[in-house]
């Protein structure tokens, strides 16, 4: 019960960080019918600046909200530039090309920024080394958020079994509770990704943009027809899901303190599977397969074995797949001819 | 030069098209066409299937781009400019095919069709006129567009297109697969709509309807035009109710 | 088909010849394997997403599963006198023959068992359910344990049954499976390039042939036509992942260990760059680009010693990706061929 409840916390954690990433994916392919391979790593970017900039700040400013705050916005500032990049010189060329074309170039901009990030490149600038590139190596992220127990329960442990207890031995009150922990970054980090998620559900179906961007999501040609500039919509849609994989980048980095230059391709393969789990291109699917995927996760890691952690993502896709091939939440489409 | 029926009556233009070519590949589809709507004018482009008709309208709307030949919008140059800055040029296109948004509500894409205006006030008037032409649409507002009957999405195809308050519309084939019943509503909220001064630049395979609703009418064929005239000299032309009026 | 068997004698003759001309270079050898499985990988690959207009991105996963089969087979024939009183070389390439044969084939059965749910679905499944393919096997081998001398010796005791199970269940985990047989001559490699163009060529002269250039070009028009077109893909990817797996148990024969990490996705990708440069769709387009790549860190290794190639060559075949998409997406060849270069040039469609 208590290590079940433990589990079902983490994966919540963590299903709400697969989330954010999930989002990115879906609305990506929403606009584009692209599967943009780079977005994980984009992610992964978004994780080391917010590492660069909690350096720059330094010690003084860790721990504080305004620092927490200065650490976001910088990431989610040069990802959403780094999206608008991709998109204007890498994808939207390719726009009336085959769609093979594009996801070739998607994994190419994936495969140079992940592999592009193992290089150490640290030259000297005014007679200081200036970290341009930050090699292979994994990274301690700093505390941003000082951990400290927000709540702990102490939940009935499990009876033990008749021979195991020692009659002579004096009964311990505290073996009849099993403590569950659960940490304030855990906490903030829930409700910074759920507060992201409601802000965009709030963009897509409450606003004018939203609008365009379903439009320009279902024909992008006679969205044009009604006077939305379509090029723009596309490029904020891809600001938008780079900042929100900013925020995962930084919230999975507060999450695991390690960051290296592949935790993008793993992370944003797994995101992507959610994404196709619940539908892809649907916004509300993209969250539920998240969560499903990290609670099934987290059940494998604590009822069978944590190296099969990894593959339960793409088992749980292909069953999904030959199931019901339109994702949790979607709808078949007719095939256009 | 292609043969004129009927004398036009001369208004001041709004829409001039000369010479416009377009090409597909190796196919041309378009072979210099020429033609011109008139402020108030109803305009109707008539001709057999792959005769040019969607084409000519794309051009004219930024969805394709002319590889000769010019398009004239009040005076202005538009040739080759892109589709979406048109709308605000005031003309609006309901393209071949309807083209609703299926997943988003009737109200939502009424509401896309004014994705440049910001006065609410005035949306909220021409949201009415809109329903005050099609009621079923009012009664639809909260269902899912790709929910509705075919006659219903070409009413919100129209719809939609006039929610951007043009000076222009562009109808392409509003009868198409239609039962006669729809139809006659839909070419009596034309004629209304017309009235309350848009002008119109319609293309359909319903020649005899076409037609009866145009001041002027151009005959398309294989990517240019053989023949001009009213709408009624047109009707009344051996050679127009041979190839089109299947009589 | 006589025609074929005589075709394929001499080509082995003439392998073999090379493999005993070149044996004494020991690099020229091993940069001869390593470029003839390169080219093994793409023309393969190729089949599935030139010829076929599919997109799989898990090439490396069917070469994995080729080599950790062929070897545990090696490794199991080897102890036995397969031919008695042949000459060790020619008992060693009958050895390797059979490791490549069940290598390929469970490859291929492989591809048939992912490829039969997949393809069924049209767009970019196939890419996700074959990179996922790939990261399962990779979870798989490490979820395996490592080999002890000691209990090997028990096992092999009890019999080839028990020593099969052991082996199988024992391949390395993450850091790697060793003492493997080095029975890989680059002759045998380069008769499987050729039997490899060999196969794409005949089946692109044949009906079967024309199906995948019609699912590649409008797979509903093709379905409209009659054509079953899954069938077809799944056909056209089995032997796709046949031959992956034939290039895996090569490749495993001339390394000292193999891990899974050789053939994750970073493995997959680079194939995809061989195909793309090439261009997608021209096996001689794959086999150039094939050779050229593999062969370019050696040459950048020469022209700037101790520069890191290894370091450099990931990103920059990231960034080529890229940059052939945005400047040239039909790549070197486009769909032409090679040997069709004589020929009259068909007019476009």
């Amino acid at each position: 019960m208590a290590g079940l409840l433990q589990h079902l916390i983490n994966g919540l954690a963590e299903g709400t960080i697969y989330a954010l990433v999930a989002l990115g994916y879906t609305m990506v392919y929403g606009v584009l019918k692209l599967i943009n391979f780079a977005h994980g790593d984009v992610m992964m970017v978004g994780a080391y600046v917010g590492y660069a900039a909690a350096f720059v700040l330094g010690d003084g400013a860790l721990g504080s909200l305004w620092g927490a705050v200065l650490v976001f916005l910088v990431s989610i500032l040069f990802c959403g530039l780094l999206g608008w990049l991709v998109e204007r010189f890498a994808y939207r060329p390719l726009r009336e090309k085959p769609r093979l074309t594009a996801l070739i170039t998607a994994i190419g901009i994936s495969f140079t920024l992940s592999y592009g990030f193992q290089l150490k490149v640290q030259p000297e600038i005014a007679g200081k080394k200036v970290t341009l590139l930050p090699g292979a190596d994994p990274r301690t992220f700093p505390e941003i958020i000082t951990p400290a127990e927000w709540v702990t329960l102490h939940v009935p442990a499990p009876a033990p079994a008749p021979d195991e207890v020692d009659p002579a031995a004096p009964h311990d009150a505290a073996d009849d509770f099993v403590e569950i922990i659960i940490w304030n970054w855990q906490v903030i980090s829930f409700v910074i990704a759920l507060a992201l998620m409601g802000g965009l559900q709030v963009l897509v179906f409450r606003t004018k943009f939203g609008r365009a961007m379903r439009a320009v999501s279902h024909d992008h040609r006679v969205a044009a027809l009604l006077g939305i500039p379509v090029d723009r919509v596309i490029a904020l849609t891809f600001m938008l899901g780079s900042a929100l994989a900013a925020c995962a980048g930084i919230l999975y980095a507060i999450k695991d303190t390690l960051i290296q230059p592949m935790l993008g391709v793993q992370l944003g393969l797994k995101a992507f599977v959610a994404a196709v789990i619940g539908g892809i291109g649907n916004v509300q699917g993209a969250v539920l397969g998240a969560v499903a995927l990290a609670l099934c996760e987290e059940l494998v890691v604590g009822y069978a074995s944590s190296s099969w952690r990894d593959a339960v993502a793409f088992g749980f896709l292909i069953v999904v797949l030959l199931l019901r091939p339109q994702g949790l939440l979607g709808r078949v489409q007719a095939e256009k001819v | 030069m292609p043969e004129t029926l009927g004398t036009r009556e001369v208004k001041p233009p709004l829409l001039g098209v000369s010479g416009v070519e377009v090409r597909y590949g190796a196919i041309q589809a378009l072979r210099g066409v020429s033609l011109s709507v008139g402020q108030g004018d109803v305009v109707a482009l008539i001709g057999a299937n792959g005769a040019g008709k969607t084409s000519t309208l794309r051009a004219v709307s930024g969805m394709l781009k002319p590889t000769a030949g010019t398009v004239q919008l009040a005076g202005q140059d538009i040739t080759g400019q892109p589709a979406h800055t048109l709308v605000g040029k005031g003309m609006a296109h309901a393209p071949e095919g309807r083209g609703i948004f299926p997943n988003l509500t009737v109200l939502e894409n009424l509401e896309l069709g004014a994705y440049l205006r910001s006065d609410k006030a005035g949306i909220a008037q021409d949201l009415e006129r809109m329903y005050g032409f099609f009621p079923v649409l009012r009664e639809r507002q909260a269902q899912l567009a790709g929910t509705l009957s075919g006659g219903e999405q070409q009413m919100l195809a129209i719809s939609r297109a006039l929610m951007s308050r043009p000076k222009l519309l562009l109808l392409d084939e509003p009868s198409l697969g239609l039962a006669p019943q729809v139809t006659q509503t839909i070419f009596r909220i034309l004629r209304e709509v017309n009235a309350q001064g848009v002008s119109i630049l319609l293309v359909e395979q319903n020649a005899h309807l076409a037609l009866g609703l145009a001041h002027w009418a151009y005959v398309l064929e294989t990517g240019a035009i053989v023949m001009e005239g009213t709408g009624q000299a047109l009707l009344a032309s051996d050679d127009v109710r041979k190839a089109y009026l299947g009589e | 088909m006589l025609r074929t068997t005589s075709t394929l004698v001499v080509a082995g003759a003439a392998c073999a010849l090379a493999s005993w001309l070149f044996a004494s270079s020991q690099f020229f050898a091993l940069q001869a394997s390593l470029v003839g499985v390169a080219v093994i990988l793409a023309v393969s690959l190729n089949l599935i997403n030139g010829i076929t207009g599919q997109f799989s991105i898990g090439h490396g996963g069917f070469m994995g599963v080729g080599a950790y089969v062929g070897v545990v087979t090696s490794s199991l024939l080897t102890q036995f006198q397969l031919l008695p009183g042949a000459p060790q070389v020619v008992s060693d390439q009958l050895v390797l023959l059979i490791a490549l044969a069940t290598g390929g084939l469970a490859a291929g059965t492989m591809g048939f068992l992912v490829g039969l749910p997949s393809l069924r679905l049209k767009g970019d499944y196939l890419a996700i359910v074959t990179l996922g393919f790939g990261e399962i096997i990779r979870v798989a081998i490490q979820n395996t344990k490592e080999i002890a001398s000691d209990e090997l010796k028990l096992v092999q005791a009890q019999g080839i049954g028990a020593e099969l199970a052991y082996r199988v269940t024992h391949l390395g985990r993450a850091t790697g499976l060793s003492q493997i047989p080095q029975l890989t001559s680059f002759g045998m490699v380069w008769f499987w390039v050729f039997v490899v163009v060999m196969v794409t060529r005949r089946i692109l002269g044949s009906p079967h042939g024309r199906a995948l250039l019609a699912i590649r070009e409008d797979e509903v028009a093709a379905e409209a036509m009659g054509v079953d077109t899954t069938g077809y893909k799944v056909r056209a990817f089995a032997v796709a992942s046949f031959f992956a797996g034939v290039a895996g148990a090569l490749f495993a024969h001339f390394q000292a260990i193999i891990t899974p990490a050789q053939f994750d996705f970073v493995k997959s990708t680079e194939i995809v760059v061989f195909i793309v440069a090439g261009g997608l769709g021209s096996t001689s387009g794959a086999v150039v680009s094939a050779m050229a790549l593999t062969l370019l860190p050696e040459v950048m290794r020469s022209l700037f010693g101790g520069f890191n190639v290894e370091q450099i060559r990931k990103p920059l075949f990231g960034l080529l990706l890229v940059v052939i998409m945005l400047t040239r997406p039909q790549g070197l060849f486009g769909t032409h061929e090679l040997w069709d270069l004589g020929k009259r040039k068909k007019r476009p469609a």
